[in-house]
C-alpha cells in the first residue's frame, strides 16, 4: 500500500504542487510570525540583560508611557536621595533624570526616530565607571559638562548623520536648544537601544530643565558587599514609607521585559490570527485536490478493493499521501518562513513601526510548530476525501461508468441551516438587546457560526447562486453558457473553491465597514465637538514643550490658545488620568455640555459614570493625590454625560501647576481672530511646525484626515495580512480549473473536434474562473457587510456612531475578483486550448 | 447535396459524383528512428458526395488514422487532403477548426455529448459556437428523423446510449456539413440501438443526400454503406460497392487466411484473386459488386 501511495503522489506531481503550495504558504506565515517575534524578543532580551542597580526608587503613580500619555514622570526630591544615601548597607545612591520627548533634528530638520521607540533624554551618570549605575561607555569626545551640551549614542549618531563637534538642534519637552555634540557613547552591547534615541545632558542642567531643582526622576542604589538587593530593597522601603515605589533593579528589569513580552505576545497573536486564516483557506484547496484525485482514481481504488485491500487501507493510503505532502509542505514552509519574517518586518516598517534589526531566531519550537501545523492541516483536509475513497465498492472496478457514490446534500443543508440560524441569532441578539452581557463575545461566536454555516451550506446554494452570478455570462452565447454550466457542474468543488475566496473577502469587507464607520464617526465627532480653528497634537503621543503654544500665541491673527494637559493621580483612592484645561478658554474651542468655569479655584468636574464609580455627586469633595505628600481636596462642581471625546476627571491647569506638575502640553486648541488672514496665519503656523517637528499643527480638515490616515494605516496593514489568504485562494482557483480540465479532457477534445476555436476554449475557461470567483466574492461581501453592520451597531457606545459602507472598497474587491479570475485562468486556459484534440478523444 | 430535397436518388450510385473529400499520397508516420511507426503508407482515396462509405480493416490497419487525417483532426506527414477544393494540409489550426465547424460533422464511438447541455443544446452546439442562427425547419426535420423530438430537454445522462448517439448524429447533421465522419458510431451500442443509428445514417444519405464516411470493424455496420474500402497495414487493399454482410465477411476471412503478420498485400498479390491498388475518384469499383444492399429500414 505504501508503494501505491508513493506512486500516486509522484504521478500527480503537478496537481500536488498547487495544493502543496497552499500548505507551504500557510506554514510559512505561521513560521514567519514566530521567527519575527522570537527575533524581536531575542533583541530585547539582550537589552534587558545588562547590569542594573541593586535597588531603584521612583515615585508611585508615575506614568511610564504605556498608556500613551507619559505626561508626568516620577519626581524624587534630593532630600529622599540624601535619606537613602545615609541608610546603613547602602554603598552608593545616585539620582537620574530620564525624560521622554527629546528629539534630535537632523540636517533636514526632521526628528530622528519617534515612530515607536521613544526619544529619551538622560542625565550623565554620576558614576560612569560603575556598570550597575551606568549603562553608558564613552566612545569618543567627553561627557557633557555644561548647560546645553549633549552626548548621544553611536547608533543615533549614525542614523541622524551627526558627528562630534556638530551643533544639533534638540527639541525637548522644555526648551528647544542648539546643543554642541561633545560626546558619543555606546549603550549596552549593540551600541544603541533598539531604535530608542538616547540624548544625555549634564546632570545639573538635566535636573533643572526637566525635573526641577533638587529633584530626580529615579534613584539608583547599590548595596555594600554582603547586602542582598532584596534586603536593601526592604530596608529602603521601610525607611521611605508610602508613596514610593522601591524595587530591586532585577525586578524592574523583569517587569519591563514582561511588559514587552506581553506586547510581543499580542503582536504574535495578531499575526497568527491571519496565518491561521490563511491555513484555513488552504485546507479547502487541499480538500478539493484530494477529492478530485480520489474521483479520478475511483477505478484504481476499486481494483485495489477487489483484490483484497480493506477499507481502512484505502483510507490510509490517501491519508498517507496527505501526510507526505504535509511534511514536505511543512519543511518548505519553514524555509519560506524566514523570508516571511523579513517581509513582516518590512511590512510593519512601511506601516510606521520601526523595529530593531537582529539576527533571525529560528527556535526548535518554531520548526516543530511548522511541521505539525503543515501535517495536521493537510491530513485533516484530506481525511474526508480519504473516507470517501474507502466507500468505493469493489464492483466499480468492473463497471464502465465509474463514479463515486453520490452523496446527498441533505445533511449538509440541515447542518448548514442550523448553523446559519444559530449564527444569525447570536449576531442579532447583542445588536438588538442592549443589556446583554458579553455582547462582543456573543457577536464573535455568531460571526464564526455564520461563516462556518455559509461554508457548510455553500455547496447547497452554489448551483443557484452561480446561475444568478453567471446570468450575464450565460447570455454571451454557447461559450458563456458552457462556462456557467461547468461552474455549476460540481457543486462541492465550486463551493470549496469559492469558499477560499469568500473567507478573505468577508473579513476584508467587515473590517472595511468598521473602518469606514469609524472614520465617519470620528469626522462627525470632530465636527460636533471641536470648535477650534486649529488643533495641535504630538506626532508620537508624547506631550510637548509649552514653547509651541507660546509661539502660536504670538502669531498675529491668533485669538486664543487653549492648552490641554494630563496627569496621573489617585482620585478618591482610584488611580486614573486627570485632564487639565483652561477654564476661561476651553469652552470656546470645544462644544461642551458643562461649564468649564466651574473648574477655577479648586473645582473638579467628572462624568457621571466615573463620579458614580467614586461614589460622589455634584457638591461633594473629592480627594486627589498627585504624588507623595501632595494631596488636594477639590470640589465636584458638576457632572456630565461621558462621550467619545471626553470622559473622566477634568481640572484646571492651575490646579495641576499648583500640585507641582511639570508643564507639558498634550493638545492645543487654537482660535483665530475673526477676519484673520488665514493664509498669513497658516504660513506663520507652518514656521512654528518647522521649528518644532514633534507636533502637528492642523486645521479641522487636516485633523480629520490625520485621524482617518491612522485608521486607514491600520486597515491597510490588516488588508495586507489578509492578502496572503487571497493569494492562496487564487491558487485554489487555478488548482480547481486545472484539475477539472484534466477531468474534462475528452469533452474539451470533442468541443474542439466539432469546431470550437482555441480562443473560444480559453474564453470558456476564463469565464468559468470569473464566475466561480464572483460566486465567492458576492457571498463573502454580503456576509462581510452583514457582520460589519452588526459590529458597528454594537460599537455605537464605543463612539462608532455612524454607519458607513465602503463602496469604493467593495468596488475594488469586485474589480480585483475579476482580475483574480482572469489571472487564475491563464495557465489552465492555455492548457485546455492546447490539448491535442485526438489525444483528448482517445483518452481512456 | 446542399439542398436535401434534391438528394434523393436511387440511381445516384451509378452516376459517379464529384468527391466530397479525397486524399493524395497521404502518409502518416508516428515517432522517429527506431520507434517510427508508419500508420498510412501513401493513400489515394476519394469519398464521393452523397454516398455512404465505410472504412474497414483490422486493428492497427490505420483506418482511424485515415479518418482523423481526412477530418483535419490529425496532421498528415506527407501528401494532401482535400475537403471539396480546400487543402487541409495547408491550413492552420483556426482555419481547420472553422472548416470542421462549417463543413464537417462528427460522430464518435463514445463521449459525444457535453454532459452539462441538454439534447437540444448539444445538437445546436456547432451552430452556437460559430455564433450562427439555427435553421429551425432543418433542425425540426433532423430531430424528427432521429426521433428525438420528445427528448430535447433531457441531459445526456437521462438518455440511453442509442439516444445519445442519435443526438450526436443530429448534431453532426445540423450544420448541413459537406461530409460527416463517424468513428465506430455503433461500437458501444447493443445491436438494436446500433441498427437505429445506422438506419438514420442511411436515411440521411438517401433522403438528404448527405455524404458520410464511417470507420468500423463491424461487417454488419459496414453493410449499410454504399461502398466499403478496406485498409490493411496502412494501405488500401480492396473495396466493395453495395456490399452485403456476407460478402464483407468473406473478404475479411480471406485477409485472415493470408500468411504473415503484415503480409496481407503480398498475400493478395500472390493469390491474384482480386485487383489491388488505389481506387480514385470516379473509378468504378473493381471488386465484386453485390446486387443488393441488405434491407435497410
Amino acid at each position: 500500500m505504501l508503494k501505491a501511495t508513493w506512486r500516486s503522489l509522484k504521478a500527480h506531481k503537478a496537481r500536488m504542487l498547487l495544493s502543496g503550495l497552499a500548505v507551504v504558504l500557510g506554514v510559512a506565515f505561521v513560521v514567519g510570525t514566530f521567527i519575527f517575534t522570537d527575533t524581536l524578543k531575542g533583541t530585547f532580551d539582550q537589552l534587558f540583560s545588562g547590569e542594573v542597580p541593586d535597588v531603584v526608587v521612583s515615585q508611585e503613580l508615575a506614568v511610564g508611557g504605556d498608556d500613551g500619555t507619559g505626561s508626568v514622570v516620577s519626581v524624587v526630591p534630593q532630600s529622599v536621595l540624601d535619606e537613602v544615601a545615609a541608610l546603613p548597607g547602602v554603598a552608593r545612591a545616585t539620582g537620574n533624570v530620564q525624560v521622554l520627548g527629546v528629539a534630535l533634528l537632523d540636517g533636514e530638520g526632521t526628528a530622528v526616530g519617534g515612530n515607536g521607540p521613544p526619544q529619551l533624554g538622560l542625565s550623565w551618570p554620576e558614576f560612569p565607571d560603575d556598570p550597575k549605575l551606568s549603562g553608558l561607555s564613552l566612545v569618543s569626545g567627553r561627557a557633557p559638562s555644561g548647560p546645553e551640551e549633549i552626548a548621544i549614542d553611536i547608533e543615533t549618531a549614525e542614523r541622524g548623520g551627526f558627528a562630534l563637534g556638530d551643533t544639533v538642534t534638540v527639541v525637548t519637552q522644555g526648551p528647544r536648544i542648539e546643543a554642541p555634540l561633545v560626546g558619543l557613547f555606546r549603550f549596552g552591547v549593540s551600541g544603541g537601544f533598539a531604535g530608542v534615541t538616547l540624548t544625555v545632558f549634564e546632570r545639573q542642567y538635566a535636573q533643572e530643565t526637566f525635573v526641577g531643582e533638587d529633584a530626580w526622576n529615579q534613584l539608583g542604589i547599590t548595596g555594600e558587599p554582603g547586602v542582598t538587593p532584596e534586603r536593601l530593597r526592604d530596608d529602603v522601603r521601610e525607611a521611605l514609607g508610602a508613596g514610593w515605589s522601591v524595587s530591586t533593579g532585577q525586578e524592574l528589569q523583569d517587569e519591563q521585559a514582561e511588559q514587552f513580552r506581553q506586547a510581543l505576545g499580542f503582536v504574535n497573536t495578531f499575526l497568527l490570527v491571519f496565518a491561521f486564516i490563511a491555513l484555513f483557506v488552504g485546507t479547502f484547496i487541499i480538500l478539493n485536490t484530494f477529492s478530485m484525485l480520489v474521483a479520478r482514481r475511483t477505478k484504481e481504488l476499486a481494483l485495489l478493493r477487489a483484490i483484497g485491500a480493506s477499507k481502512s487501507q484505502i483510507t490510509w493510503s490517501v491519508v498517507g499521501e496527505a501526510l507526505i505532502l504535509g511534511v514536505l509542505g511543512g519543511v518548505l514552509g519553514i524555509g519560506l518562513g524566514i523570508l516571511v519574517a523579513l517581509g513582516l518586518r518590512a511590512l510593519l516598517a512601511v506601516f510606521g513601526a520601526e523595529l530593531p534589526a537582529g539576527d533571525l531566531v529560528l527556535a526548535p519550537r518554531t520548526i516543530i510548530v511548522g511541521l505539525v501545523v503543515g501535517t495536521v492541516v493537510t491530513v485533516v483536509a484530506a481525511w474526508f476525501p480519504a473516507r470517501r475513497a474507502s466507500q468505493v465498492p469493489p464492483v466499480a472496478a468492473m463497471r464502465d461508468d465509474v463514479a463515486l457514490p453520490a452523496r446527498s446534500l441533505r445533511l449538509r443543508a440541515v447542518a448548514g441551516t442550523l448553523l446559519l440560524a444559530l449564527g444569525l441569532v447570536a449576531v442579532l441578539l447583542p445588536v438588538l438587546v442592549d443589556d446583554l452581557p458579553q455582547r462582543l463575545q456573543t457577536l464573535g461566536v455568531g460571526a464564526a457560526a455564520l461563516l462556518v454555516g455559509v461554508i457548510v451550506l455553500a455547496p447547497v446554494f452554489s448551483r443557484g447562486l452561480v446561475g444568478v452570478v453567471g446570468a450575464p455570462v450565460n447570455r454571451l452565447g454557447a461559450v458563456g453558457r458552457l462556462a456557467v454550466r461547468n461552474a455549476q457542474r460540481d457543486r462541492r468543488r465550486t463551493a470549496a473553491t469559492a469558499t477560499a475566496i469568500l473567507i478573505g473577502l468577508a473579513l476584508v469587507t467587515a473590517i472595511g465597514v468598521l473602518g469606514a464607520s469609524t472614520t465617519r464617526s470620528t469626522d462627525a465627532l470632530v465636527d460636533d465637538v471641536i470648535t477650534a480653528d486649529v488643533v495641535v497634537q504630538s506626532t508620537s503621543f508624547v506631550p510637548f514643550t509649552t514653547e509651541v503654544g507660546d509661539a502660536i500665541a504670538d502669531v498675529p491673527g491668533v485669538a486664543t490658545v487653549s492648552r490641554v494637559r494630563q496627569a496621573p493621580a489617585l482620585v478618591d483612592g482610584d488611580a486614573g488620568a486627570v485632564v487639565g484645561v483652561e477654564p476661561e478658554t476651553f469652552g470656546l474651542v470645544n462644544a461642551l455640555d458643562f461649564d468649564p468655569a466651574g473648574l477655577a479655584e479648586g473645582g473638579i468636574i467628572g462624568d457621571v459614570v466615573t463620579a458614580a464609580g467614586a461614589g460622589v455627586q455634584a457638591g461633594d469633595e473629592v480627594e486627589v493625590t498627585w504624588g507623595p505628600g501632595r494631596t488636594d481636596t477639590l470640589l465636584l462642581r458638576e457632572t456630565y454625560q461621558p462621550q467619545a471625546a471626553f470622559e473622566g476627571w477634568i481640572v484646571s491647569l492651575e490646579t495641576l501647576e499648583r500640585a507641582g506638575l511639570r508643564a507639558v502640553d498634550l493638545f492645543l486648541y487654537v482660535q483665530l481672530d475673526e477676519g484673520a488672514d488665514v493664509e498669513a496665519v497658516r504660513a506663520e503656523l507652518d514656521a512654528v511646525q518647522a521649528a518644532y517637528p514633534v507636533v502637528q499643527i492642523q486645521d479641522q480638515t487636516e485633523f480629520k484626515e490625520s485621524i482617518t490616515g491612522q485608521i486607514n494605516q491600520l486597515l491597510n496593514l490588516v488588508y495586507a495580512l489578509l492578502g496572503l489568504s487571497v493569494i492562496i485562494a487564487i491558487f485554489g482557483v487555478v488548482n480547481t480549473l486545472a484539475l477539472s480540465i484534466i477531468e474534462r479532457t475528452r469533452e474539451i477534445g470533442m468541443l474542439r473536434a466539432v469546431g470550437t476555436l482555441r480562443r473560444q476554449v480559453r474564453t470558456m475557461i476564463r469565464w468559468e474562473s470569473i464566475v466561480i470567483s464572483f460566486f465567492g466574492a458576492v457571498t463573502g461581501v454580503v456576509l462581510g457587510l452583514g457582520l460589519g453592520v452588526a459590529l458597528q451597531r454594537l460599537l455605537v457606545e464605543e463612539g462608532i456612531t455612524q454607519l458607513a459602507i465602503p463602496w469604493p472598497l467593495i468596488g475594488i474587491v469586485f474589480v480585483a475578483t475579476a482580475v483574480v479570475g482572469v489571472l487564475a485562468a491563464v495557465w489552465p486556459a492555455r492548457r485546455a486550448a492546447n490539448l491535442d484534440v485526438l489525444a483528448a478523444i482517445r483518452t481512456e | 447535396m446542399q439542398n436535401p430535397a434534391t438528394g434523393q436518388s436511387a440511381e445516384r450510385a451509378a452516376v459517379p459524383s464529384p468527391s466530397a473529400a479525397r486524399s493524395v499520397g497521404l502518409r502518416k508516420v508516428y515517432g522517429e528512428g527506431d520507434t517510427e511507426v508508419v500508420a498510412l503508407r501513401g493513400i489515394d482515396v476519394a469519398f464521393e458526395a452523397g454516398r455512404f462509405t465505410a472504412i474497414m480493416g483490422p486493428s492497427g490497419s490505420g483506418k482511424s488514422t485515415l479518418m482523423h487525417c481526412m477530418a483535419g483532426l490529425d496532421s498528415a506527414s506527407a501528401g494532401q487532403v482535400f475537403i471539396g477544393d480546400a487543402d487541409l494540409t495547408r491550413m492552420k489550426d483556426n482555419e481547420l477548426t472553422r472548416l470542421r465547424r462549417e463543413r464537417m460533422g462528427f460522430v464518435f464511438q463514445a463521449f459525444n455529448l457535453v454532459p452539462t447541455l441538454t439534447a437540444e443544446e448539444n445538437i445546436t452546439l456547432p451552430v452556437d459556437i460559430a455564433g450562427g442562427k439555427v435553421d429551425r425547419a432543418w433542425f425540426d426535420l433532423v430531430v424528427g428523423t432521429v426521433g428525438l423530438a420528445d427528448r430535447l430537454t433531457h441531459r445526456p445522462s437521462e438518455l440511453s446510449g442509442g439516444q445519445q448517439q442519435r443526438v450526436a448524429c443530429a448534431r453532426a447533421m445540423v450544420t448541413r456539413p459537406a461530409i460527416i465522419f463517424a468513428d465506430e458510431p455503433t461500437g458501444n451500442l447493443d445491436s438494436r440501438s446500433g441498427a437505429e443509428v445506422l438506419g438514420f445514417l442511411r436515411r440521411s444519405v438517401d433522403e438528404f443526400g448527405q455524404t458520410i464516411v464511417m470507420v468500423t470493424h463491424d461487417a454488419h455496420a459496414a453493410s449499410y454503406a454504399d461502398r466499403v474500402v478496406f485498409l490493411a497495414d496502412g494501405a488500401l487493399v480492396d473495396e466493395l460497392v453495395d456490399p452485403d454482410t456476407n460478402a464483407i465477411l468473406d473478404l475479411m476471412k480471406s485477409f485472415d487466411q493470408a500468411p504473415g503478420a503484415h503480409g496481407v498485400l503480398e498475400a493478395e498479390r500472390a493469390a491474384g484473386t482480386r485487383a489491388t491498388g488505389t481506387p480514385t475518384a470516379g473509378t468504378p469499383a473493381t471488386g465484386r459488386r453485390c446486387s443488393r444492399r441488405p434491407g435497410a429500414p
